[in-house]
């Protein structure tokens, strides 16, 4: 399997986020994970406008896995972008 | 206040409106848990899913129930963190779907 680059923006309290990390862990996947409720001032306005130029309504969780990025949990694509097989 | 007790006053005021909790009761008491832990960092019950700014007055939109619930439940029979649902799927009559954020983004800091 080729290295991918994963980056997960989540919030600590957010269900989908939690759902999405559990995601990743299952699937062995190495991921950089930014808390964004955790930052604050430069580093915080300086995420969120790296995050608004990806995903416009800056919602979480945002995953970027190279140059796709994916808003929400969205398990099939968070696979296929990660060259998984998803089940039929 | 406990979650069990949040769970118990929120279930029967919002019955009463025809709202109700996620199926998934999983999910329900990771959320209620997450408004209580919100409710203590920030002093109010600001959404789970979505990045508050600790400012009462600017996050008043998305302090639970927040103002896209009622929209949210009439067009995908959920709000947006799944927390709750409406009559129409509660009773199976629909299927859920991903929702999509509503918040205009200028509202984020």
């Amino acid at each position: 399997m080729t290295r991918n680059k994963t980056t997960l923006y989540a919030l600590s309290t957010c269900s989908h986020c939690k759902s999405t990390k559990r995601l990743l862990s299952e699937c062995n996947v190495e991921y950089e994970y930014i808390e964004v409720d955790d930052l604050e001032g430069e580093e915080r306005k300086a995420i969120l406008a790296d995050i608004k130029e990806m995903n416009p309504r800056c919602s979480f969780p945002t995953v970027k896995i190279n140059d796709t990025v994916i808003v929400g949990y969205k398990k099939t694509q968070i696979k296929e972008a990660l060259g998984i097989k998803n089940e039929s | 206040m406990k979650v069990e007790q949040l769970y118990a006053a929120l279930k029967k005021s919002q019955e009463a409106k025809g709202i109700y909790f996620n199926k998934d009761k999983e999910l329900v008491f990771e959320l209620l848990e997450a408004l209580v832990l919100n409710k203590e960092r920030y002093g109010y019950m600001a959404c789970p899913c979505r990045l508050a700014c600790g400012d009462r007055e600017k996050d008043k939109d998305i302090t639970c129930p927040c103002d896209y619930r009622a929209p949210d439940l009439e067009e995908y029979g959920a709000c947006f963190c799944g927390l709750y649902i409406s009559q129409a799927l509660h009773n199976n009559e629909i299927e859920s779907e991903y929702i999509p954020e509503r918040r205009p983004p200028e509202k984020i800091f």
